[in-house]
């Protein structure tokens, strides 16, 4: 895990633990920091507690034990809104009442803003978002994506250091979300602010992030980049929650520092790198990316072990093919190939044999 | 597509009429089924009141049976004093009506407007055979009062079917002697008094059951579907109770000699000779027709706060408000439909309750409509009665039009 200098860190939890019905622990032990003007984004499926602590931040949630920090001050006995924390709520939570410009307006009243400078910041905010003609309208006479972009012009419009979003494209379709994602990245880089997202959707943790964290059962399973996230998870859980991975259940028969040999049900050796296990005779599952698994016999790297497989089926999907191998007992073995010139179709019933390097296949925990 | 030039299927058809064939039979069926409903409310409802509406400006009793009269009060205009024609017109009615029965229903129309000249009547169709001309002189002796210029005002008021007369004296007016209209004296104004005070007591009520229903339906809203379930059947427990069980309560705890008023005393607060009236009269009604209406006003509070979103409670506060200003300037705005669909209906509710004024108000607690309920049942002055539900429709409308002008029917929510 990543740690970060004291100094650095402008949001810190430490030791956060928190339960709603004083008998399980939703948070377990939470310890994070983040930086100033960092993209921090907690992934993870629901009832994670991923939710939780982003509501424990914002100060809707109190934390059952723990401490938590933002620029260096506790902010346990702070109220909500003395934290400065600019908002974005899962379905906007625009006042239905007010239109696009009071809404914006609202939290510069509250502070007390005097007109002609509301007026000014309004109108800069909604130009933020490509949003100006729109300050007379109502919430209710905009489209999804429109919501959001007035929903992400008010959370930002008293100038607040810390954002944090509570999956706010999930109510988007696919590509107004894929396009918000890159409004909100462009607008996070441009104002420098520090945002704290919360998401299940994989996709967008990836591709928005500076670092994700993936919550699982109350706890941190990995706080990485993304490319690290995704090419070298830590655990099973990680492996299988982030993107597509084989799994093959196996046992340690030789290990070295960077090299472990591991023996499949089937009787059959393949190559991995160690991770999270010790010793050999441990059980292990060795997870690989479909994208990384080779089976033209020129492209095997060299001395690495390679193993029989079954062609069970041929998905055609535009840019790539997608092949469902039987492999080692498995029937859900699947690998990906490009849709390049001259690239081979596999055909249902096919034998072959199939490779990767090493380091592509990672020796997890067994589940 | 030019406007000459009207859309057709395929085959030619116009698409309007085509549209309204491939309708026709769905439309045939909704009609079906809600005819039953639809009769239903023509037969119980809307004919009863349009007959009400139009008993409360026509009473035939007059003209029905005093015809040569009637005919006299047509011909001549108003303020003329009677001639001989008059009175030998009076006597032949007499004659007729006594001969028919009909001299006390006459005599009972007459009383409405001028009080006691029922017994005249009667007692001069008792004799009435034996008038003999000159009708003047004969009629001034049977009763010096026949020569009374208010009795001819209010026989000739009477004498046409169609009248205002009845709404003049809901509202406390009345036809002077030569026909111009006037406030009746003010020791004997009665309705109009009782109006004010019907609309101040149900202003009132809905204040009352406003405040007490707010915390209890933002309560039922934000608690878990389990507690919120058992809440709300306490809420409605007074639904399911017997209105006298429940009345019967209210006097055992009200009255001078009750529960509150003894628990008072023990406690030393009150002295023995100070006890509390708080059962017939104002105090009683307020309290008792609060208890009834308040889930009218609970309940559609609890639908429209049911679904507001906690996150716009939330969203104010991560913007920098306070709970205050939260609740002020987001929560309540939201709550708005509940509140005038609540209001409208305690308020409605009450403007028309009768059963509960007349068991725990006493004189002061009374309502307009328990005095509806007297000329329909003690008075038997119907028409009267009906003159006084229809001012009270009229209110109840003029309020639905304000609140449709002022909130909008559409954003009420009943529940």
């Amino acid at each position: 895990m990543a740690s970060m200098s004291r100094d650095a860190a402008f949001v810190e939890f430490e030791r956060v633990q928190k339960s709603y019905d004083g008998e399980t622990l939703v948070v377990k032990d939470l310890n994070l920091a983040i930086g100033q003007g960092e993209f921090l984004t907690m992934l993870g499926p629901s009832g994670s507690g991923k939710t939780t602590c982003l509501m424990m931040l914002a100060g809707f949630e109190t934390a059952t034990h723990g401490e938590i920090r933002l620029g260096g001050r506790p902010i346990t006995q702070v109220p909500p809104h003395k934290r400065g924390i600019g908002m974005v709520f899962q379905n906007y939570a625009l006042f239905p009442h007010m239109t696009v410009g009071e809404n914006l307006a609202f939290p510069l009243e509250v502070r007390g803003i005097g007109k002609s400078e509301r007026e000014a910041k309004v109108a800069r905010a909604l130009d933020m978002v490509q949003m100006g003609a729109f300050g007379n309208r109502r919430p209710a006479q905009l489209s999804g994506g429109q919501q959001q972009r007035i929903a992400l012009a008010r959370a930002l419009v008293f100038d607040p250091e810390l954002v944090l979003m509570d999956e706010p494209l999930g109510a988007l379709d696919k590509q107004l979300r894929e396009h918000m994602q890159f409004e909100i990245k462009h607008l996070h880089q441009s104002l420098g602010i520090t945002v704290v997202y919360v998401t299940h959707d994989q996709g967008e943790a990836l591709t928005m992030s500076d670092r994700v964290a993936v919550f699982n059962d109350g706890r941190i399973q990995q706080l990485a980049a993304p490319d690290d996230l995704y090419e070298r998870p830590a655990n099973s859980f990680v492996a299988g929650f982030i993107g597509e991975n084989n799994k093959l259940p196996g046992i340690i028969e030789d290990i070295g520092a960077d090299h472990v040999l591991v023996r499949l049900s089937t009787g059959e050796l393949i190559d991995a790198t160690p991770v999270n296990v010790t010793r050999k005779g441990q059980k292990t599952l060795v997870s690989i990316r479909p994208e990384r698994v080779e089976f033209k016999p020129e492209m095997m790297p060299d001395g690495a072990h390679s193993i029989d497989a079954e062609v069970l089926e041929f998905i055609y999907m535009g840019d790539l093919f997608r092949t469902r191998l039987r492999v080692a007992g498995t029937d859900d073995f699947v690998i990906k190939s490009r849709n390049t010139q001259g690239q081979r179709r596999l055909e249902p019933g096919e034998r072959i044999r199939i490779g990767w390097a090493p380091q592509d296949a990672r020796a997890l925990d067994p589940v | 597509m030019s406007a000459t030039d009207p859309l057709t299927t395929a085959d030619g058809l116009p698409l309007k009429r085509a549209l309204m064939r491939a309708q026709r039979s769905a439309r045939w069926r909704a009609f079906v089924l809600v005819a039953p409903l639809l009769l239903f409310v023509v037969v119980t409802f809307l004919v009863p009141i349009g007959q009400m509406l139009h008993r409360s400006v026509h009473n035939p009793a007059f003209p029905a049976n005093m015809p040569a009269l009637t005919e006299w009060f047509r011909a001549t205009p108003a303020g003329t004093s009677p001639d001989d024609r008059a009175f030998a017109a009076l006597a032949a009615d007499l004659k007729q009506a006594a001969a028919n029965r009909t001299v006390a229903i006459v005599g009972t129309r007459i009383n409405y407007d001028l009080p006691g000249t029922r017994s005249l009547f009667t007692a001069t169709g008792r004799r009435a055979a034996a008038l003999a001309p000159p009708f003047r002189t004969a009629l001034l002796e049977a009763d010096a009062r026949w020569g009374d210029p208010a009795l001819w005002a209010a026989m000739r008021n009477a004498s046409s079917a169609y009248t205002p007369g009845f709404y003049l004296s809901a509202l406390d007016l009345t036809r002077g002697n030569d026909g111009t209209i006037e406030r009746v004296p003010e020791q004997r104004r009665v309705y109009v008094p009782l109006f004010l005070r019907t609309f101040g007591l149900s202003a009132a009520i809905t204040g009352l059951c406003l405040l007490l229903a707010f915390p209890i339906a933002h309560m039922l809203a934000t608690l878990p579907l389990r507690w919120s379930n058992l809440l709300m059947i306490l809420v409605l427990l007074p639904f399911w109770t017997s209105l006298l069980v429940r009345t019967t309560s209210w006097i055992v705890l009200l009255q001078q000699q009750g529960v509150i008023n003894s628990t008072l005393v023990a406690l030393g607060i009150l002295g023995d000779d100070g006890r509390l009236t708080m059962i017939y009269n104002q105090t009683g009604t307020v309290i008792a027709m609060t208890h009834v209406l308040l889930p009218f006003m609970v309940l559609p509070l609890y639908s429209v706060m049911r679904t507001i979103n906690p996150a716009y409670v939330r969203a104010a506060r991560s913007l920098g408000a306070t709970s205050w200003t939260a609740f002020r300037r987001i929560y309540l705005p939201q709550t708005v439909p509940g509140i005038g669909a609540g209001a409208l209906l305690v308020f409605i509710l009450a403007v028309g309750y009768y059963i509960t004024p007349a068991l725990v108000g006493g004189a002061s607690g009374q309502l307009i409509s328990n005095l509806i309920a007297f000329h329909m049942q003690d008075s038997l002055n119907w028409s009267l009665a009906a003159a006084l539900s229809a001012l009270l429709l009229g209110a109840v409308v003029i309020l639905y039009w304000l609140y449709d002008r002022l909130i909008g029917i559409d954003n009420m929510k009943l529940g």
